[in-house]
C-alpha cells in the first residue's frame, strides 16, 4: 500500500534515539508480533490450525468484525465511539431479509421482490442513514458521542425486533422465478479460493487506507481528531467531518450485516449483540488513541485478527468459552496498557 | 545577578526565609528559566517583573513545589529542600495562589475554601465552623460573600477574592501571589493591599507577580526583574522607579526594529463598521461594542488593550470563529459576515489564533502536516491530494516563516514554543491572505524568535499584506505598528501613529492610572 508512509507520519513520531530502536519497534509493532504469537502457540498446539482452509473460515469470521472495526476507527479516529454499529448490523441484516422475503404493499395488492443489487444498495442506505441520526445528533446538537450511540443502539435493536416481531427471517436464498437468489453468495462463494466476505473487507479496507492518507477528507478527519478547536480555525468542515464519519461507520455496519445474514442464510434481529465492543477492541488492539487523531487502517485490521484467530484459536483447542472471554479480555487491556506506555513515552521524550 | 547574593550578604542571614539558587527548568528545548537566584524576606513583600513568557510563572510554580527543578536548590531557613508536589510545600507554609484559578465552580465557597483540608469533628466534617470561618475571611477581605453560595455564580473578581482567602486560610508563612488582581477592581485592589500589610505585619512573607506596573510599586519592599529566564536586576524599593523596571524588563540593547518603511499603503483591505459581539458566555453585555476600523494592505495596525478589553473576541469574530451580534465587515469590497471560517480563509482572510496548544497545532500530527492544514485543497488534484505538491509547499512554508525543525515529518511537540508559533503564522500565511490577524503571537516566545516573527510580518506587509496584531506588550505596539488602536471595554479608547510614547498607551488602556 502506497498509503502507509503517510499513515506512519500521523502515528508515530521520526526515529529518534538508536538504543530504542528494538524496543520501539516491538511496541510500535505489538499488534502485528501479538498475532505471530497467537498463530506460532495454536499452531504447535493443534494441526488443524496452521492450514490454508482454516485461516480462509477465520478470516471469514475476521470480515464481519473488521468491517465494523474499519468504520468503528473512523469515528475513532474524529474523537468519537460509535456503540450502535452492533444493532444497525441487527437491523441491517433483518431489513435484507425483510425485502428479499417480499414486501407485501396491501394497497396496490402486490408483493414486491427487489433484485438483489437493490436490497443491498437499500440495506446500506438504512445503514447510513443510521450513522446520520447519530451524526447529526453529534455534531449538531453536541450530544456526547457515547450517550448518543448509546440511544440509537437500543432504538436500532427494538425496531430490528418489531420488524420481525421477534422471529429470524430463515431461507433467504430466494426463488429463481422471483429472480433474486444468490444472496449467499456474499457469505459462502470463494473467488480464486478467497472467500467473497475477505474480499470485501480487503476492498473496503483499501478504500478506507487511501481516504485516510491521499485525500483532504482523511487530513481533515486526523486533523479534527487530534485538534477540533484548530481544525476549525484553519477552515476544516468539522461539522460535516464528523457527519460522515459516523454515516460511514453505519455503511460498515450494514455490510457487514449483509455478510453475516448471508453466511447463517438468515437474518436474526438479536445478531451482532456485543459487536460494537468487538469493533472498539480491535481498533484499540491496532494502537488507535481512544482520544482520537491517532491510527491506521493496518493496525485495525491487524487487531480484528488477532481477536479473530485467538477466539477461534481457543476454539479449535477446545478451550471453554468462559475462559475465551478471560483471555479476550486480557488481551484488550494488555493493549490499551500499551497503548499509553506508547503515547506517553512520546510525551515525556520532547 | 551578583546583586542578589551581595544584597543578601550584606542583610542578617535570618532575613531571608526562602531561597533559590540557580534554578534551571527546561521543557524540551524550550529553557523557561536558566539559573535564577532569588530570595524572599521575612514579613515582606517581594515583587517579581517580567514580560510575558520571562519565567516568571514558571518559578513560582518552582518555588511552591508544582512542578520540579532541572537544576538548582530551594533553601528554605537556610537548609536545602526538595518539594515532590504542592503539598508538600504546603506542609512546610508555602502557599500559591495561581494565575488560573482552581476553584472547583459547582460547589460552594465554603467547600471551596476548605476543600481537601476539611474540618473533622466527631468523625464527620464541621460544616458549622467552617461556615463560621469563611464568614471571619470573608469579612477581612470585606467582601460580602456568602459562604454556601455556588462559585459559579459569583463573577471573577469575587472568584478570586475565594482563591486569595482560601491562601490566606491556611497560615502560610510564605504566599506567593501570581497575578492576584487582574480581575479585581479598584477597590478590591485597595483591600486586598491592606489584607496584606496586614500579613506582613504578622510575619508572613508574600511574593508578588503583577502586570500593573505601578500597582505593585505601591506595596513591594523588593524587586526582582525577570527577562527570558533569566534575572537581570534586584533593587529594594528605595532604590527603584518605573522607568527602572520597564528598563530592565524590556531590556535596553535588544531592540526589536522599527515599523517598515519606504512604501506605500494599498487601498482599504479590511473595513469593519459598528461591531457589535454579545458575551460568548451569554452574560448581559457586549464585549465588543460598535468598534470600527480600517486597515490598508501593507499597514501594520497593533491592537493594544487589557486581558477582557475585548481584543480575543474582535479577532475570533472577525475570523468568523464568534458572530457578531451586528455590523459590517468588508473584505475588499466582499461582505464576509455572513461567511464560515473556510470560506473567509478562501477569499483571504486568516486568523493566528491566541492559544497555539488550544487553538493553533494539532499535537497528534508532524510539523509538515500542521504547515499544510489549511490549504489542503492547494495540493489536492480531483479526489486525492499530491504527494509532491504537498512537500513542495511544507519546504516553502518551512522556510519561509524559518522554522527549526529536523525534518517536516518530526512531531510538532518536539519544537520549541516560538518554531511552534513560526508553524501556525505558517500555515496561515501558506494560504496566500490578504488579511492577516494574530492575537498575542508573541505570547510566551523568546525575543530572538519574536524578532524573527516582527521581520517575517514586516516583509509580508511590503508586499501588500494587511496586518491586525493584537497584544498586551506596549513595546511591541512601538516596534511593529504603523498605527496603534488602544481597546477598553470593548471599544477603541485611543489611536496613536508609531511616534506616540508607551506611557500614553498605557494610560488609554485604563492601565497604569495609580490609585
Amino acid at each position: 500500500m502506497s498509503t502507509t508512509a503517510q499513515n506512519k507520519s500521523a502515528d508515530n513520531s521520526p526515529a529518534k534515539p538508536k538504543k530504542l530502536d528494538i524496543g520501539r519497534l516491538l511496541l510500535e509493532g505489538r499488534a502485528f508480533f501479538a498475532l505471530i504469537a497467537i498463530i506460532i502457540f495454536f499452531s504447535v498446539m493443534s494441526p488443524y490450525y496452521f492450514t490454508v482452509n482454516n485461516f480462509l473460515i477465520m478470516s471469514s469470521h475476521v470480515a464481519i468484525f473488521g468491517l465494523l472495526a474499519l468504520g468503528m476507527l473512523l469515528v475513532i479516529l474524529n474523537g468519537g465511539i460509535d456503540l450502535s454499529v452492533g444493532s444497525t448490523l441487527g437491523l441491517c441484516g433483518v431489513f435484507a431479509g425483510f425485502l428479499i422475503q417480499g414486501v407485501n404493499i396491501e394497497l396496490l395488492g402486490i408483493t414486491f421482490y427487489p433484485s438483489l443489487w437493490v436490497v443491498v444498495v437499500l440495506t446500506c442506505a438504512l445503514g447510513a442513514a443510521v450513522g446520520c441520526v447519530n451524526g447529526i445528533l453529534i455534531a449538531h446538537f453536541k450530544v456526547p458521542a457515547f450517550v448518543a450511540t448509546l440511544g440509537t443502539m437500543y432504538v436500532a435493536r427494538g425496531i430490528a425486533l418489531l420488524i420481525t416481531n421477534g422471529l429470524t427471517y430463515n431461507k433467504l436464498d430466494g426463488k429463481p422465478e422471483l429472480g433474486n437468489t444468490g444472496f449467499e453468495w456474499l457469505g459462502f462463494n470463494r473467488l480464486a479460493g478467497i472467500p467473497i466476505s475477505v474480499i470485501v473487507l480487503i476492498i473496503v479496507a483499501l478504500i478506507c487506507g487511501l481516504v485516510l492518507s491521499r485525500t483532504a477528507f482523511g487530513r481533515w478527519l486526523y486533523a479534527s481528531g487530534g485538534n477540533e478547536s484548530a481544525a476549525n480555525l484553519s477552515g476544516v468542515p468539522v461539522i460535516r467531518v464528523k457527519v460522515v464519519v459516523y454515516m460511514i461507520s453505519g455503511i460498515c455496519a450494514a455490510l457487514a450485516g449483509l455478510v453475516l445474514a448471508s453466511q447463517l442464510t438468515s437474518a436474526g434481529p438479536t445478531a451482532g449483540t456485543t459487536y460494537e465492543l468487538t469493533a472498539i477492541a480491535a481498533v484499540v488492539i491496532g494502537g488507535a488513541a481512544l482520544t482520537g487523531g491517532r491510527g491506521t487502517v493496518r493496525g485495525t485490521i491487524l487487531g480484528a485478527l488477532v481477536i479473530g484467530y485467538l477466539s477461534d484459536g481457543l476454539v479449535i483447542i477446545g478451550v471453554s468459552a468462559y475462559w475465551q472471554t478471560v483471555f479476550t479480555g486480557t488481551v484488550i487491556v494488555l493493549a490499551v496498557l500499551l497503548n499509553s506506555l506508547q503515547y506517553s513515552s512520546k510525551r515525556n521524550g520532547r | 545577578m551578583s546583586l542578589a547574593f551581595n544584597h543578601s550578604s550584606d542583610e542578617p542571614k535570618s532575613d531571608v526565609v526562602l531561597a533559590a539558587r540557580n534554578i534551571a527548568k527546561s521543557f524540551g528545548n524550550t529553557h523557561a528559566l536558566k539559573s535564577v537566584n532569588f530570595d524572599v524576606y521575612h514579613g515582606q513583600v517581594t515583587t517579581l517583573f517580567g514580560e510575558n513568557g520571562a519565567g516568571k510563572s514558571t518559578l513560582m510554580k518552582v518555588l511552591s513545589g508544582v512542578i520540579a527543578p532541572t537544576s538548582g536548590d530551594i533553601i528554605l531557613d537556610g537548609s536545602p529542600v526538595l518539594f515532590n508536589n504542592a503539598n508538600e510545600a504546603r506542609a512546610n507554609g508555602i502557599s500559591i495562589i495561581h494565575q488560573e484559578l482552581s476553584l472547583a465552580p459547582n460547589m460552594n465557597v465554603r467547600d471551596n475554601i476548605f476543600m481537601g483540608r476539611e474540618i473533622i469533628s466527631n468523625g464527620s466534617v464541621d460544616f458549622a465552623e467552617e461556615e463560621r470561618q469563611t464568614r471571619e475571611l470573608m469579612a477581612g477581605l470585606e467582601e460580602d460573600i456568602d459562604p454556601l453560595t455556588m462559585v459559579e455564580e459569583l463573577r471573577l473578581g469575587q472568584q478570586q477574592i475565594i482563591e486569595i482567602a482560601r491562601a490566606i486560610s491556611q497560615k502560610s508563612r510564605i504566599l506567593i501571589m501570581d497575578e492576584p488582581t487582574s480581575a479585581l477592581s479598584a477597590t478590591e485592589v485597595e483591600v486586598l493591599f491592606k489584607v496584606i500589610h496586614d500579613l506582613t505585619s504578622k510575619g508572613v512573607s508574600i511574593v508578588y507577580i503583577s502586570h500593573h506596573l505601578e500597582e505593585a510599586l505601591l506595596i513591594t519592599d523588593h524587586a526582582v526583574v525577570l527577562r527570558d529566564g533569566t534575572m537581570t536586576a534586584y533593587a529594594p524599593r528605595k532604590d527603584i522607579d518605573l522607568e527602572w523596571i520597564v528598563r530592565n524588563m524590556v531590556g535596553e540593547n535588544f531592540d526589536l526594529g522599527s515599523p517598515p518603511e519606504g512604501y506605500q499603503f494599498g487601498d482599504v483591505a479590511l473595513k469593519i463598521d459598528d461591531l457589535v459581539i454579545s458575551d460568548p458566555n451569554g452574560a448581559d453585555f457586549n464585549v465588543v461594542d460598535k468598534l470600527s476600523l480600517e486597515v490598508k494592505a501593507g499597514e501594520i495596525v497593533c491592537v493594544y488593550g487589557l486581558m477582557g478589553a475585548g481584543r480575543s473576541e474582535f479577532m475570533e469574530c472577525v475570523a468568523g470563529r464568534l458572530n457578531a451580534q451586528s455590523g459590517t465587515i468588508l473584505l475588499g469590497n466582499e461582505d464576509i459576515s455572513k461567511l464560515t471560517i473556510a470560506e473567509r480563509i478562501n477569499v483571504g482572510l486568516a486568523l493566528v489564533p491566541e492559544d497555539r496548544q488550544k487553538d493553533g497545532l494539532v499535537q497528534t500530527m508532524s510539523v509538515g502536516q500542521n504547515l499544510s492544514l489549511a490549504s489542503i485543497s492547494d495540493f489536492t488534484k480531483k479526489l486525492f491530494t499530491s504527494i509532491n505538491s504537498e512537500n513542495s509547499l511544507v519546504r516553502q512554508s518551512i522556510k519561509a516563516v524559518t522554522v527549526k525543525t529536523s525534518s517536516a515529518d518530526a512531531a510538532i511537540g518536539s519544537l520549541s514554543g516560538g518554531n511552534q508559533q513560526k508553524v501556525v503564522i505558517g500555515k496561515m500565511l501558506a494560504t496566500n491572505p490578504r488579511v492577516l490577524l494574530l492575537d498575542e503571537p508573541s505570547r510566551g516566545i523568546d525575543i530572538g524568535a519574536k524578532a524573527e516573527v516582527f521581520k517575517l510580518l514586516s516583509e509580508r506587509a511590503k508586499d501588500g499584506l494587511a496586518v491586525i496584531y493584537s497584544t498586551s506588550e506596549v513595546a511591541e505596539c512601538l516596534s511593529i505598528a504603523h498605527r496603534i488602536i488602544v481597546m477598553h471595554k470593548g471599544q477603541i479608547s485611543a489611536e496613536f501613529d508609531s511616534t506616540v510614547s508607551k506611557e500614553k498607551i498605557m494610560a488609554a488602556s485604563g492601565e497604569s492610572v495609580a490609585h
